[in-house]
């Protein structure tokens, strides 16, 4: 059945600031950074600062991992005259898109008339999110895992891609092609921060951090800050653009997947998963859509090995079968075209987090927005519908479908 | 297929720099270690098994609770090869693993593996318990290969 809410909002403004490299960004402060995300967002809409009346975050209203957003400091800082609407998904990045839902819930019993979502991060040398699992302290539940050395994302991520290694015989070529399927999408991207065009003699290289990933399996660290604006569709009608309207949207997960890999106790299959089946079972059936009906792909790219179990779970393809999905150069992006290659659908097209910038998921609203736009750097011929995903981390994840007006 | 690495020994990292905190639903895992017992927090009432201890029964919500004593012995369902000590950035190779405990189906606990050469620890691999003290007193429970390079 469909959804209630379908095309009864949409992102009008899209918002961004520079992209800096990790720790790049001193002296700007991160309410700094998130004011001009925010002020950006709001001129690519064609509205005020004083029109913002809701803020829907996720990541608990995170800004980064270790700092928060507190609306009332945003208003004091920006002016905002009141707000109607101050709520969070919980959790971290996993919740990126379904914040397009939580603000969709919000305009629709209507208490606000335009919603901000927001990510800023800013990593101080105290602040590094490569160490964040092993740097906190010690409390009862992560006394489960930190004595093990599993410190950073990425020691964690790759425990989870060595078993799907084991199951379906996937291998590192596949990573490496993720990596450079992606990279191969930024040379044309002022603002991306690794432009050059990978090899695979590049790719098996780059150094082992945590066997069976390389350091170019990991994402970037940037420093910056994304905003966009969503509205509902009447309002969306006077803005400047052309309104991406938010045709499905879900969050959550189940109970195996649950904490992931700050738990480990994934059954199979879930264990070597992206835990996205869940929400990816949701947008399909509020939308009546599949797979095959999207024309692009933002797919939260934190290590790459989730790119390929994300691609088995919305069914891009089937479970087992990334591995030989991937290889099979179906991720990439064919500019003479402007569409996909050999019958596959285009994977972040902006470079994703591992290649244009990390601000933990935004940038990947964003590039959807610009698709159904129309007005991408790397625009997908006649894109009517975007899929973008959040995550894959402890619940929620989350998905959204963004159509063409 | 990429080569095969060679890191070496797998080793334990040092106890000295590993701190834990328990509270009262998780105490009782922590205070068998100290006495060399390996336990898992099991259901009293459907039998259940989970871990890390949490207070109610996912499966029926019941909170009584067993500690039974485990064989010990454990089988490696994942694992990453690290080569960097996480407190200082030293080279030091060792291997997280995730194990299935024996006598707990359900359960797993998230450890080192020493006793191998790191690039011969696999899935499926049958590992034993070996006590390490770490900071305040505690012991964790880490895993010894059985059988080394099988
Ligand atoms: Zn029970």
């Amino acid at each position: 059945m469909a959804w209630a809410n379908q095309d009864k909002t949409a992102i009008v403004g899209v918002g961004a600031t520079d992209y800096y490299v990790r720790g790049k960004s001193w002296p700007r402060t991160i309410n700094d950074m998130a004011g001009e995300a925010i002020l950006n967002a709001c001129a690519d809409a064609g509205i005020s600062i004083t029109d913002i009346d809701g803020i829907a975050y996720y990541s608990g209203a995170g800004a980064g991992y270790l700092d928060k957003f507190d609306t009332a400091s945003l208003m004091e800082t920006l002016g905002m005259p009141h707000v109607s609407f101050s709520a969070s998904l919980t959790s971290g990045g996993g919740g990126c898109p379904g914040a397009i839902g939580l603000a969709t819930a919000g305009l629709m019993n209507e208490d606000a008339k335009y919603m901000v979502t927001l990510m800023a991060l800013q990593q101080l040398p105290q602040h590094r999110l490569g160490v964040v699992f092993g740097a906190s302290a010690p409390n009862p539940e992560n006394s489960f895992l930190q004595p093990s050395g599993l410190v950073g994302p990425g020691h964690l991520m790759s425990v989870l891609a060595r078993r799907h290694m084991h199951l379906y015989g996937t291998t590192q070529d596949a990573f490496g092609e993720v990596v450079m399927a992606t990279r191969a999408n930024t040379h044309n991207r002022p603002k991306a921060v690794r432009k050059a065009p990978l090899s695979k003699e590049e790719y098996d290289a780059s150094v082992m951090l945590a066997d069976p990933l390389r350091r170019l399996d990991f994402c970037l660290e940037t420093d910056g800050a994304v905003a966009v604006i969503t509205t509902t569709m009447d309002r969306a009608k006077d803005c400047r653009h052309k309104p991406a309207v938010v045709h499905a949207c879900a969050h959550g997960g189940t109970r195996e997947w649950g904490r992931a890999f700050a738990w480990m106790g994934m059954p199979d299959p879930h264990f070597a998963s992206s835990g996205h089946k869940f929400t990816a079972d949701r947008v399909w059936a509020q939308s009546g859509l599949s797979a095959r009906d999207m024309d692009v792909a933002l797919i939260y790219d934190h290590f790459s090995p989730r790119v390929l179990m994300q691609h088995e779970h919305y069914g891009i393809c089937e479970k087992g079968e990334g591995n030989d999905y991937v290889l099979s150069g179906k991720l990439r992006y064919d500019p003479a075209t402007g569409g996909g290659v050999n019958g596959g659908t285009p994977v972040n097209t902006h470079g994703g987090n591992l290649n244009e910038a990390y601000i933990i998921g935004m940038t990947h609203i964003v590039e959807g927005v610009e698709q159904v736009r129309g007005t991408a750097i790397n625009q997908v011929r006649d894109a009517e519908f975007a899929l973008v995903s959040g995550g894959p981390a402890s619940l929620p994840v989350s998905s959204l479908i963004l159509r063409s007006a | 297929m990429a080569d095969v690495t060679h890191y070496g020994p797998a080793r334990l990292l040092p106890g000295d720099q590993i701190a834990i905190t328990t509270n009262p639903d998780t105490e009782p895992f922590w205070q068998a270690a100290k006495e060399g017992r390996l336990t898992a927090c099991q259901c009293a009432q459907c039998g259940a098994f989970r871990m890390p201890p949490t207070p109610y029964c996912p499966e029926c919500q019941s909170r009584e609770k067993n500690w039974p004593t485990l064989p010990g012995t454990a089988t490696v369902f994942s694992f990453a090869i690290c080569n960097k000590n996480p407190k200082n950035g030293e080279d030091y190779v060792y291997v997280p693993v995730v194990v299935d405990l024996d006598g707990a189906p359900g359960a797993r606990l998230n450890a080192n593996v020493t006793g191998c050469d790191a690039e011969d620890v696999h899935i499926g691999m049958k590992v034993a318990v070996e006590w390490t003290p770490i900071q305040d007193g505690w012991v964790l429970p880490n895993f010894r290969a059985m059988t080394a390079g099988a």
